[in-house]
């Protein structure tokens, strides 16, 4: 555990990577006026040295499948991967002869530190604000609680990444965050530099039955749509009051700032990521059309077990799906769910990912994906593991913005890896080494990277 | 080829059932029975029984063949601590059989009747190789919030025939720890004195009976439905499967059998490696979730991947479930195992823990859970291992029906799958 300490609080005065702006695409001026950088990342990779894995099978998540491969890290990027590369002087060697190598897991919708555990304690239930259908103003970052156990079992499955989400209660649940899965003690310590936020919106019957049984709107999908298309009309009269003033004079005291309008016309502007919980098809085509009439684009649609009867317009549209392969039949807009969701999609030419929504499901991300790979195998789509991996690695990186940095293990990219003891789209593997920006997070030889949470020590019958 | 394997497959099924001899050659027969593991052997089924299984068996004159292709054959598996066969859409109530919030009737709440065999999640399960689950009552708490006992659960199969009940009433269903203190009014204490005080009643309402039946003698706060039920129990014949986790819950709950003379089973069971030694001495079986990882509650707090290894080692029957009452997710009960091995289980243990262990524990392995000449053909041949997820079955046969490879997700695929190139 003392090991970790160092790790995170050691900060590079020269790292660059910790200094980005939350919304890269925002200019400087812009943010100053509007929205200043609020609850800056603090997260610095610590120096990492040189390291070369050899001999292991490698999953680029690119398409390529590497027999004795070898992945060089250094300063924390991806220096070079190949067949049987030549170790240069100064790397450390890891042994990865019979193992299996991917880039870092990514999971695009996870509520962990949110809805920490224990699940049972209400205390620790900070992931709805049931209290209105829009509660864009929030973000769940200010939920995360980073001694959530749930973390580490994630981070020894080789979840190096993921976005957490609020809701789904509500029509607009607010601002996710996406985090690095490092131990840590605040939640700015794990705040993914530079990934832009995301806006959740829920379809459905969440929505409908949470406000229908206070005997308010939304009670139905045409209460829920009606919502929405409210909330956008607010919201645009409030990006061009602010845009008014902008290209003005700027002598009249600039609108008054308000936080759940700022999130929406930051969508507007296509700083923030719709991450769209949304599982019928006919109720994907209407969130389209919603995008269609406000001018903004919906990045992904969460959950979608319907999206296979969609596949072309999601395609068209380039919005990913993430999705499982085994959940369906809890309620009824998930009774058509089927295996092969997500192979449908990828067969599409769409981008699809294997998310968990789940505490235990986030830890088998590759397994989830090994049951939709197989589905499709079963299907005849002769889908190789070398695409299937994309599914928790690289789309997900795509989906939430952050594809040029994680997600494929290519010279430049950071230095998020895992080594699995076997093919991880076996049952039997399972993540020997993770490392993050090229420093290792955990290593399953050593029982100092296990358990760190502050709420599991000390207690009876915790595992070292 | 495979389709057309399933096509084959799906007509064999649709055809009228008849007394057929069935032989399944040239495959690896992990039998669980007391052959053992036969490297490369022979199967032959008939009258929905098996006649023979070996490495030298030969093949009856009349018999269907099918090439197992080197493949493997394996019992159907059985998932425990199912809804299988009451539930269709969980959220949906009217759909739903798997629970009662009547104030009159708990542990009388049999749920072997009013099962569906027409449910769509019986394919599905079957998908995965499960020809038989566990299915057991939950608790609904909409309202009687004292409510004692979930109710009775069953064997059945998933042939999807109306005779489906393999045996009915197979153990009374209780959780203690957390939420038998909730309903106890919170405390564990309390949950443990009102469950001794209804076995008092029961014990009392069978010395008495006659006077019950004349109105007369000690008033039972029990409905006669729910006493009649738990005899059994009392007596010790019907097995009382006990929701609980933490440690000590078990420890408590194993000492509270033995006063009682009653026979338990711990399901769940998140912190039973801890006192693994004294649930072997106690001979008490775990129904585990292997994936339960997590300290879910302040009960669960030392839950590790480690634990049904950790508990096979030290002697205690393990059975592996997956989640708890589920019956959409049932089909992912071989990860549960295949993951319970990548944590230190043996592959034979826990193939085990999903076949032969269950149906002994669950009174049934005279017909099924191990594949041995005058057992129910129940039974799976798999194109690779069974508990990977890249393998799956090319035939399955429950009571030696072979059963259809499809399944409505898989009629949903095969609509939309046209309009993808």
């Amino acid at each position: 555990m003392k090991r970790f300490a160092p790790l995170i609080l050691t900060a590079l005065a020269a790292c660059s990577t910790g200094e980005h702006p939350q919304a890269p695409s925002a200019t400087p001026a812009a943010e100053a006026r509007s929205a200043p950088i609020a609850f800056p990342s603090t997260y610095h990779a610590a120096p990492s040295g040189r390291v070369a894995v050899v001999g292991a099978t490698v999953l680029t998540a690119t398409g390529a499948e590497i027999a004795n491969g070898t992945v060089l890290m250094a300063e924390g990027k991806i220096v070079a991967v190949g067949a049987g590369l030549a170790v240069p002087d100064g790397y450390a060697t890891v042994d990865g002869r019979g193992k299996w190598v991917t880039p870092g897991v990514i999971d695009a919708h996870s509520h962990l530190g949110a809805w920490a555990q224990p699940e049972t304690v209400e205390a620790v239930n900070d992931v709805n604000e049931m209290t209105d259908p829009n509660t864009a103003q929030v973000w769940v970052e200010h939920s995360v609680w980073p001694q959530d156990p749930g973390f580490d079992t994630a981070r020894e499955a080789g979840v190096t990444t993921m976005m957490i989400l609020p809701g789904s209660a509500n029509l607009f649940g607010g601002r996710t965050v996406t985090l690095r899965n490092v131990p840590a003690v605040t939640m700015q310590e794990m705040k993914f530099p530079g990934a832009p936020y995301g806006l959740k919106i829920a379809c459905g019957e969440n929505p409908k039955r949470v406000y229908g049984a206070k005997g308010r709107s939304p009670m139905t999908r045409m209460g829920n749509v009606a919502g929405y298309r409210k909330a956008w009309i607010d919201a645009a009269d409030y990006a061009r009051r602010w845009d008014k003033w902008e290209k003005g004079s700027k002598a009249d005291d600039p609108p008054k700032r308000d936080l759940q309008m700022e999130t929406l016309a930051g969508v507007l502007k296509g700083e923030i990521l719709v991450q769209n919980h949304c599982y019928r098809a006919d109720e994907m085509a209407n969130m389209i059309d919603i995008a269609h009439e406000f001018g903004f684009r919906i990045s992904a649609f969460h959950h979608a077990n319907e999206a296979y009867k969609i596949a072309p317009l999601l395609v068209k549209e380039g919005i990913c799906v993430a999705t499982w392969a085994s959940w369906w039949g809890y309620k009824m807009e998930v009774y058509d769910a089927i295996e092969e969701n997500a192979p449908i999609v990828h067969q599409a030419g769409g981008c699809a990912i294997i998310h968990s929504d789940d505490p235990i499901g986030i830890q088998r991300l590759n397994q989830e994906a090994a049951v939709a790979l197989s589905s499709a195998w079963r299907a005849g789509m002769k889908i190789p593991k070398a695409d299937a991996v994309k599914w928790f690695t690289a789309n997900p990186a795509k989906a939430l913005g952050i594809a040029d940095r994680t997600g494929t293990l290519e010279p430049g990219k950071l230095a998020d890896v895992v080594l699995w003891s076997a093919d991880p789209f076996s049952i039997y593997a399972r993540a020997d080494r993770v490392w993050i920006e090229g420093n290792t997070v955990f290593d399953r030889a050593d029982p100092q990277y296990r358990r760190h949470s502050d709420f599991t020590l000390g207690q009876a019958g915790a595992t070292p | 080829m495979i389709r057309q394997m399933l096509m084959a497959a799906a007509l064999i099924a649709a055809a009228p059932a008849t007394a057929e001899t069935v032989a399944i050659v040239d495959a690896r027969i992990l039998t669980m029975g007391p052959a053992g593991e036969i490297a490369n052997g022979t199967i032959v089924m008939r009258d929905g029984r098996i006649v023979a299984v070996g490495p030298m068996v030969a093949v009856p004159p009349n018999a269907r063949v099918i090439d197992g292709k080197g493949g493997i054959v394996a019992p159907g598996f059985i998932q425990a601590d199912s809804t299988l066969g009451a539930v269709e859409v969980s959220q949906v109530p009217p759909s739903a059989d798997r629970a009662t919030h009547s104030a009159a009737i708990s542990a009388g709440f049999d749920i072997s009747q009013g099962l569906n065999p027409d449910s769509i999640l019986l394919p599905v399960a079957r998908l995965a190789g499960i020809t038989h689950a566990v299915t057991a009552p939950l608790y609904d708490d909409r309202s009687g919030r004292e409510l004692q006992f979930a109710g009775q659960a069953a064997v059945i199969d998933l042939g999807q025939q109306p005779e489906m009940v393999t045996r009915p009433r197979v153990a009374m269903v209780i959780e203690m720890g957390e939420g038998g203190a909730e309903r106890a009014g919170g405390a564990r204490g309390a949950a443990i004195v009102q469950l001794r005080e209804t076995i008092a009643d029961v014990r009392h309402f069978m010395r008495n009976r006659a006077a019950y039946d004349r109105g007369a003698g000690r008033p039972q706060p029990l409905s006669r439905i729910d006493l009649e039920a738990l005899i059994p129990m009392v007596e010790g014949r019907m097995p009382l499967i006990v929701k609980v986790d933490r440690a000590s819950d078990i420890i408590e709950m194993i000492a509270f059998a033995r006063a009682e003379k009653l026979k338990i089973i711990v399901d769940g069971g998140g912190e039973g490696w801890r006192v693994a030694a004294a649930i072997a001495a106690a001979q008490v079986p775990v129904v585990v979730d292997p994936l339960a990882d997590l300290p879910r509650s302040f009960s669960e707090i030392g839950a590790t991947m480690d634990n049904a290894a950790k508990l096979a080692a030290a002697g205690v029957t393990v059975i592996i479930k997956t989640g708890s009452g589920v019956a959409h997710r049932a089909r992912e009960l071989r990860y549960g195992a295949g993951n319970a091995v990548a944590w230190g289980l043996p592959f034979d243990a826990a193939l085990a823990a999903i076949t032969i262990n269950p149906a002994r524990v669950f009174g049934v392995a005279d017909r099924i859970g191990s594949l041995e000449p005058g057992k129910e053909a129940d039974l799976v041949l798999w194109n690779g291992d069974p508990l990977e997820p890249l393998s799956r079955p090319l035939a399955l046969f429950i009571k030696g029906r072979q059963m259809p490879l499809t399944a409505r997700p898989l009629e949903l695929r095969d609509r939309y799958m046209k309009a993808v190139p």
